[in-house]
């Protein structure tokens, strides 16, 4: 290679290497480093393990954080039930202008912001919402009913939020799969469901891992759903890293906190290949 | 009316739309044969057999295998197995799974499921490939697999979509020779469908030739080459030789047809006036360096070699000769006293009236 070509490949790669290096690789050493100081003495910090020993010894951490962990799992699941005959449909029956509608659709939420998306389920979940209205209307309810702040309306506006990250993937695998491989099942002498389990979901199986990887992780370090449509019942453990760094102004503890959560979600997205036999290649290919 | 075939087709027609790709159909096929369904690219010979295998359904008409009607019985409950024009082998599964798939689908066990397959993949010649994956293996053990997915659950009828499609040339002859034989070996009733007219002639007991989604004419593939039944049938199975021309009156053996530009020849058909399509088979022209030799012969001509075809035993001339708006095209025996002509050199070719294929045009 001559010098020239180095130096364009150099420019080339440079946004990148600064992407990486800027964004996500220093604040995460700097997490790492700030999570293991520990305060001896107002404004006098020293080295050790006392932020990732109050997690363990403090029940309110990680119960949030377990919870957080199996909720997120849930939410990923629920998501994955739902998305999957939606991109069944999107990739095998629909066809042209249908299929792009349908897209478009799953698109249309994410045209507005988080925060919007999670106010508008708040104005319909709310006590004096539309569905409380709806509900006392047809004379199902008496009262008015509060369908905010618990763990379903947490779970509705997580599974609202992922459902297009778990769809798109789906649907691209969904689409590659030779419509003859599918009669072929059939002809066979397979049912519905023998040609789901045995042909459909194999052949789905990396969208199917990267859709839930996605989906997972943005549930996990999702903050505004939890806290708005749970309140203080939403117990996430962002909301615990959120205060320690916002509320108690104590950065070292956030940081310990910040980097359980990394831990966590690694772990899992680990296990969730593991366990599907995926690599994490043919994953992101998929992705 | 009870039946003793394998396969009856009934006044089937297909339509989409307003497009007829099928219609008014009507075969049977009976018990160990193979039929073969012949016809050119899109003439609707896949939708036909996916209305066999009961992946479409038909407009009208019938289905009835071992003379039950397959109208409402759903593609997984038929008794017939599909081997399809891109083989779907199911890449998710190794080739012994591929092979097993069926009959864990009927309730058959794991362990027993396994050992028959292995037996079967065995009796194709794959002994020992069970656990390997189908993207490793070759076009036409790929093909093996697809064949013996079907045959291992002892199907009343095979329907092969073009399957030897995508093999190549070398391949493609070796496979027809081994489907024969394993049809013949399993005894199983074969439906077999191609645009390739060698495919069918040497496999098949049967063929039905097919247009425009209707049947031509159903008969041995001798039958089909010797007396073809319309002028597709005749372009169609075989190479041939064609002209235009006019019936201009019966002669003593036959038909007279006036060629387009004057010339008289005798031929067999039922055309009786007007325009006309002649059919003469290249081997069927006897040829000669000089007249004398084909004095016998009713149709008699003159002319000059304007190419030499060579391909080894298929080898052939292209003549020009006075009266003809196409060369006639003969074959040409390599082992004969004319096997080193020349483009240029005079010949004369003759044919009997038996062997020029008259009809209306
Ligand atoms: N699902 C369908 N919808 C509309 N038209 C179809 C469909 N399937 C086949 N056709 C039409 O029917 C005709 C026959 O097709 P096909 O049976 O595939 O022919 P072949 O197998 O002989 O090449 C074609 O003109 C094709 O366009
Ligand atoms: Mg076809």
């Amino acid at each position: 290679m001559t010098s020239a070509r180095r130096l364009t490949l150099f420019l080339m790669m440079a946004p990148a290497i600064l992407w990486l290096g800027l964004l996500i690789v220093l604040p995460h050493v700097e997490i790492l480093i700030l999570s293991f100081s520990e305060r001896v003495a107002p404004r006098v910090y020293q080295f050790g393990f006392g932020n990732y020993l109050e997690f363990f010894t403090e029940p309110l951490y990680w119960r949030t954080f377990a919870r957080t962990a199996i909720m997120s799992i849930l939410v990923t699941a629920i998501t994955l039930l739902l998305a999957f005959p939606i991109a069944l449909y999107i990739a095998r029956v629909a066809r042209g202008r249908v299929k792009a509608m349908l897209l478009l659709l799953c698109l249309l939420p994410f045209w507005v912001s988080e925060l919007v998306r999670t106010l508008g389920w708040m104005m319909l979940l709310r006590e004096t919402g539309l569905i409380s209205y709806l509900l006392r209307a047809t004379g199902l309810a008496t009262q008015p009913v509060e369908l905010l702040y618990n763990d379903g309306a947490v779970i509705l506006g997580l599974v609202y939020g992922g459902l297009l990250f778990m769809i798109v993937p789906l649907a691209n695998a969904l689409e590659s799969l030779d419509p003859s491989v599918v009669e072929a099942g059939y002809d066979l002498g397979g049912s519905r469901a023998t040609v789901l389990r045995r042909i459909v979901i194999p052949h789905a199986m990396p969208g199917i891992v990267a859709g839930s990887i996605i989906v997972f992780m943005l549930t996990v370090g999702n903050f505004a759903t939890p806290v708005l449509l749970g309140g203080k019942n939403g117990l996430w453990f962002t909301e615990q890293i959120y205060a320690q760094f916002i509320t108690r102004f104590n950065w070292p503890q956030g940081a310990a906190f910040g980097m359980l959560l990394l831990l966590l979600s690694s772990a899992i997205v680990w296990a969730g290949l593991r366990l599907t036999g995926q690599g994490l290649g043919t994953t992101l290919r998929q992705a | 009316m009870a039946s003793s075939n394998d396969l009856d087709i009934v006044n089937v027609t297909k339509r989409f739309g307003s497009h007829a790709a099928v219609e008014d159909v009507s075969f049977s096929v009976a018990p160990g044969e193979f039929f073969s369904i012949l016809g050119p690219s899109g003439c609707g010979k896949t939708t036909l057999m996916r209305m066999i295998a009961g992946f479409e359904h038909p407009t009208s008409g019938d289905i009835r295998i071992r003379d039950r009607s397959m109208i409402g019985v759903p593609a997984n409950r038929r008794p017939v197995n599909m081997v399809f024009q891109s083989l779907a082998l199911f890449p998710m599964m190794s080739v012994g799974e591929n092979v097993a798939y069926g009959m864990t689908c009927r309730g058959v066990g794991r362990a027993e499921a396994d050992e028959r397959a292995a037996r079967m993949l065995e009796r194709v010649g794959l002994n020992g490939f069970g656990h390997r994956q189908v993207t490793a293996l070759s076009g036409g053990q790929r093909q093996r697999v697809a064949i013996a997915r079907c045959l291992v659950l002892e199907p009343t009828l095979v329907l092969l979509d073009e399957p030897l499609g995508a093999l190549d040339l070398k391949l493609r002859e070796h496979m027809k020779i081994e489907l024969k034989q394993l049809q013949g070996t399993f005894n199983t009733t074969f439906a077999y469908i191609t645009h390739d007219q060698s495919e069918a002639l040497v496999m098949s007991d049967r063929i039905a030739v097919m247009n425009g989604g209707r049947f031509e004419q159903i008969g041995s593939p001798r039958d089909l080459y010797h007396n073809p039944g319309t002028p597709f049938v005749a372009s169609f199975v075989g190479e041939t030789n064609r002209w235009r021309g006019a019936v201009s009156g019966a002669a003593d053996r036959g038909l007279s047809v006036r060629l387009s530009s004057g010339v008289l020849a005798q031929g067999r058909g039922d055309a009786k006036t007007g325009d006309a399509l002649c059919f003469v088979r290249p081997e069927a022209i006897a040829l000669a360096a000089e007249a004398g030799a084909l004095q016998i012969l009713p149709n008699r001509f003159e002319g000059r070699v304007s190419a030499v075809l060579f391909d080894g035993a298929n080898s052939s001339l292209l003549i020009n000769a006075a009266g003809f708006d196409e060369p006639i095209r003969a074959v040409l025996p390599q082992a004969g006293p004319l096997a080193g002509i020349t483009v240029g050199a005079p010949i004369h070719v003759g044919w009997t009236a038996d062997a020029m294929k008259v009809f209306a045009a």
